[in-house]
């Protein structure tokens, strides 16, 4: 991506200076509440990670972690797909949202099935109705010109307000007054990977960590065969290049730019899996908790590539999860303080991830300067 | 070194700077570096007061390099530049201005919908309002238009005036703000010849009145014409710095490139065969919709190369994205080999029709720059089933085929897996010019083949297309270099305005005719027994 700088820079010494000056500013920020900074980082570290006591038992403490890794590995990629063909799609939240309707119909009127029929039909409707969602968009974007991040971001907001619509007048349990519909059948849930895979001795504990993990590990080899070794992905690469390059090779930019949004909101859309299959069993509202919005931040800190991605997830859901042991051990902590702490990371990862990148640039020519002898 | 004895205040001499006066400008030592690419070596160059002091040398020489350094665009990672003898630290283009040294760039840095008389006031207006600024500018401007041969309408708007007057609104503009010493970069490239030797006109009108005028160029001949001194540049470092008058275009050009070069170009008769391109009243718009190709026709046959000649933008862009099917035509026939071009055809589809493409602007066209060299090698035929397997790209054949491309045109260095953008510009040509020849096109489009080549490469290059033509393909090749299109060419179109104005045999072309109908001016045959009539003034 960039020449200016070797590769451990660009994809080690930068996130982590970007980090750490997000931690140190939370630090600051914990200092003012009154609590000690160490302490909210041993607190994320046992929530994160486990500390072995019955409270936090490592396995479940792991699992939760990947349970929300999952989140944003497949939000992440969602952005990172787009980034490739130039385009910064903001509406994962959005597509996130209505891929988990999809999932979600599916789970609820398809239940005469059997679980092995609702599981690729589940994966089916979530890619369909995320990737129909970014669709529109990126056709706007495509033939009209309408910038994309302006209409996926309206996108966002007319997801929201459909959901709603949906759950309040058409999928509400006869008789309840919360906006959900009933509970999913038992064939019809995403089995959690210590049903699935307790008989290896795994100690998972109570943990939501489901089978859309390993999903969302085939959607990171996936991505990398579609980016780097299909001639759709080079087509979609040289787009996002070079558009005027595209053209002279006979590569339709309209068509690359529908393609990419498509297949972007089709991986945010498997967010529906993790939440809806494999957390809440049932649609209700609000089930995407800013996994949009951070696979932003996921993305230009994995830059762009599945395996800086997974890393970039990894740290997302470790600070998630760890936020909420954070909220509930430490008094002043709120769990607004938790979200200042994620969105400082974010800001610093995601909004200011160029913020160092000139100066470093410079210490790495320097020294080739000074060499000259 | 700078305890070096105070040079003695020379007067300023008038014509070639006396031997006795310190130099205009002396860069001393200057070095400098861009992470691993070394562009400057230890540069020394004395530019004598009052002189045109040329700098020649292949792209990726230094020059620009070495002037952004001097103009205070780069700072020198070493050395020393003195300004009329006085030690000067240029670290921004306003101390450059304020040491009395002017620039005049390449893409020229004007405000299009302001007046003549706005641009040259930008940075200078003089207080909040501009009533007061505006007058002394025009009065300093008519008196400086007067004295160089410089007129321009100071109330038209910059945007409306041909090219060639633009560049004197920015040589108006470097002399308002007093440049003693002004630097060209690569002024020509956009003017006839009959523009440029008005602009040598006026450098010589200014250098007669003492000021100094730094040209960088790549064209020897001009070097030849106007130059008082020249330095020649090769990989960051100077090679020479010699009077122009004791040395010629064949030593400068061996100098330049480090070993002997062939000027012109080698080829036997061109023999035509059948009709292989045929374009018959073909209209194209450009992406605003104005008309910048009008109802033009011609053919092209097999086993020639048809030149179109023409200032740059003259619509021949248009012509070449028409028939390369980058842009639609508004009307119009376009025919290969007999068989009809749909008018909705893309790359895509004349690529399958044998037809191949050069672009012209290589870096942001031909090429894309971050991408690795195999991958760049097969742009525009991806999709090759060669390279394809029913899901997957077989990466090991596309690598492979890039490399025994880059063997057999010398591309330097031979590595499939270097990013485009790393090469120099006449590698990457020579990347692009493999990919389209080796598909055996029956037409091959080639637009500006050796714009910013270095002089080896442009050999290579020119070998390539006539070794192609005598395979009996067609090539229609659009350039600007006229001694391209003279030396390349079998017969040559010109262009104005969007229409074709005349046609040539490349045997019977000259420069001056050629000048003449670039410049619209319809080459009518003097009868016989009187000089040409006076020729309306260059635009």
């Amino acid at each position: 991506m960039n020449r200016d700088l070797p590769r451990w820079a660009d994809w080690g010494l930068i996130p982590a200076l970007n980090l750490a000056l997000a931690f140190a500013v939370s630090g600051l920020v914990m200092l003012a509440v009154g609590e000690s900074p160490l302490e909210a980082v041993y607190w994320i570290w046992v929530g994160a990670v486990g500390d072995g006591s019955a409270i936090y038992p490592h396995g479940e403490s792991i699992g939760q972690t990947l349970y929300f890794t999952t989140y944003f590995i497949f939000t992440g990629l969602a952005v990172a797909v787009a980034f490739h063909c130039g385009l910064f799609n903001i509406g994962g939240e959005g597509q996130a949202y209505i891929g988990g309707l999809g999932v979600g119909l599916v789970c609820l009127y398809l239940d005469f099935l059997p679980f092995i029929l609702i599981l690729p039909a589940a994966i089916l409707a979530g890619a369909l109705f995320g990737g129909a969602w970014a669709f529109v968009p990126g056709y706007l974007q495509a033939k009209r010109g309408s910038h994309i991040v302006i209409t996926t971001i309206m996108f966002n907001f007319i997801a929201s307000s459909l959901m709603i619509y949906l759950l309040v007048n058409v999928l509400i349990e006869p008789g309840q007054q919360s906006p959900a519909s009933r509970a999913f059948a038992e064939h019809a849930r995403m089995p959690t990977i210590q049903d699935a895979f307790g008989w290896t001795g795994i100690d998972l504990g109570l943990s939501d960590l489901n089978l859309s993990f390993l999903w969302a590990i085939a959607a990171c080899v996936f991505v990398w065969v579609f980016i780097w070794h299909t001639r759709w992905g080079y087509e979609i690469r040289t787009v996002g290049q070079n558009e005027r390059a595209a053209v002279y090779a006979g590569i339709s930019p309209a068509r690359n730019i529908i393609l990419a949004m498509v297949v972007s909101g089709a991986l945010a859309g498997f967010v529906g899996l993790n939440a809806v299959m494999g957390d809440h069993h049932r649609l209700l509202r609000d089930f995407v908790l800013g996994y949009g919005f951070a696979g932003i931040a996921v993305s230009l800190m994995g830059r762009n590539h599945p395996v800086g991605v997974v890393l970039a997830a990894l740290l997302f859901g470790a600070l998630y999860q760890g936020g909420f042991v954070l909220d509930v051990e430490m008094d002043n902590v709120t769990r607004e303080l938790v979200v200042v702490v994620q969105g400082l990371v974010i800001l610093f990862a995601g909004a200011l991830e160029h913020m160092f990148r000139p100066t470093i640039a410079r210490w790495f020519a320097r020294p080739a300067a000074a060499a000259v002898p | 070194m700078s305890i070096d004895a105070e040079p003695v205040p020379g007067t300023a001499a008038g014509g070639t700077g006396g031997a006795s006066a310190p130099p205009a400008i002396a860069l001393i030592g200057i070095d400098k570096r861009f992470g691993t690419v070394h562009a400057n070596r230890d540069v020394s160059v004395d530019i004598a007061r009052g002189t045109v002091h040329g700098i020649v040398g292949e792209n990726g020489a230094g020059k620009s390099t070495l002037m952004s350094i001097l103009y205070g665009f780069y700072q020198a990672d070493r050395g020393e530049i003195r300004v009329n003898g006085q030690p000067c630290r240029i670290g921004r283009p306003e101390d450059a201005l304020a040491a009395g040294i002017g620039m005049v760039h390449q893409h020229f840095m004007l405000v299009d919908p302001f007046t003549v008389l706005e641009n040259v006031l930008l940075g200078r207006e003089g207080g909040a309002r501009l009533s007061g600024g505006l007058a002394d500018a025009r009065a300093t401007l008519e008196r400086l238009a007067r004295e160089h041969a410089l007129e321009v309408d100071l109330d038209t708007p910059v945007g409306a005036l041909p090219v060639g007057l633009q560049q004197r609104v920015e040589i108006l503009k470097a002399l308002y703000r007093g440049a003693e010493i002004l630097i060209l970069d690569e002024p020509t490239g956009v003017l006839t010849p009959q523009e440029a030797d008005h602009l040598f006109h006026i450098l010589r009108s200014l250098r007669d009145q003492g000021r100094t005028i730094v040209l960088i160029t790549h064209k020897l001949r001009e070097i030849m014409a106007i130059t008082d001194a020249v330095t020649v540049m090769r990989r960051g470092a100077v090679v020479a710095t010699v009077p122009t008058a004791e040395t010629d275009r064949d030593a400068l050009a061996e100098l330049m490139v480090g070993r002997k070069v062939l000027l012109r170009v080698d080829k036997t008769p061109a023999k035509p065969g059948p009709v292989l391109l045929d374009v018959a009243g073909l209209s194209v718009a450009d992406g605003r919709g104005a008309a910048r190709v009008k109802e033009v026709s011609f053919q092209v046959r097999r086993g020639e190369i048809l030149a179109i000649a023409g200032v740059s933008g003259n619509g021949q862009s248009e012509l070449m994205a028409a028939i390369a099917g980058i842009r639609h035509p508004t009307a119009g026939r376009l025919a290969i080999a007999g068989r009809p071009i749909a008018r909705t055809a893309d790359a895509h589809d004349t690529r399958r029709l044998g037809i191949a493409h050069v672009p012209e602007d290589r870096q942001r066209e031909g090429l894309v720059t971050s991408f690795e060299a195999n991958e760049c090698a097969i742009l525009g035929y991806h999709d090759d089933p060669a390279y394809n397997g029913p899901v997957l790209m077989h990466h090991r054949a596309i690598v492979a085929d890039c490399v025994a491309k880059m063997q057999d045109y010398d591309v330097r260095p031979c590595n499939a897996h270097l990013p485009g953008g790393n090469f120099s510009g006449g590698n990457q040509q020579k990347l692009i010019v493999a990919r389209e020849i080796e598909r055996d096109p029956d037409l091959l489009i080639v637009g500006q083949p050796t714009r910013g080549v270095d002089i080896g490469a442009i050999e290579f290059i020119h070998q390539r297309l006539i070794a192609l033509r005598d395979r009996g393909k067609a090539i229609l090749l659009v350039s600007v270099e006229l001694d391209e299109v003279m030396s390349l060419a079998d017969r040559i179109l010109v262009m104005f305005d969007g229409r074709i104005v005349g046609e040539i045999a490349a045997a019977d072309a000259d420069e001056r005719t050629l000048g003449l109908m670039m410049a619209g001016i319809a080459p009518e045959a003097p009868p016989p027994g009187r000089p040409p009539a006076p020729l309306a003034k260059s635009a």
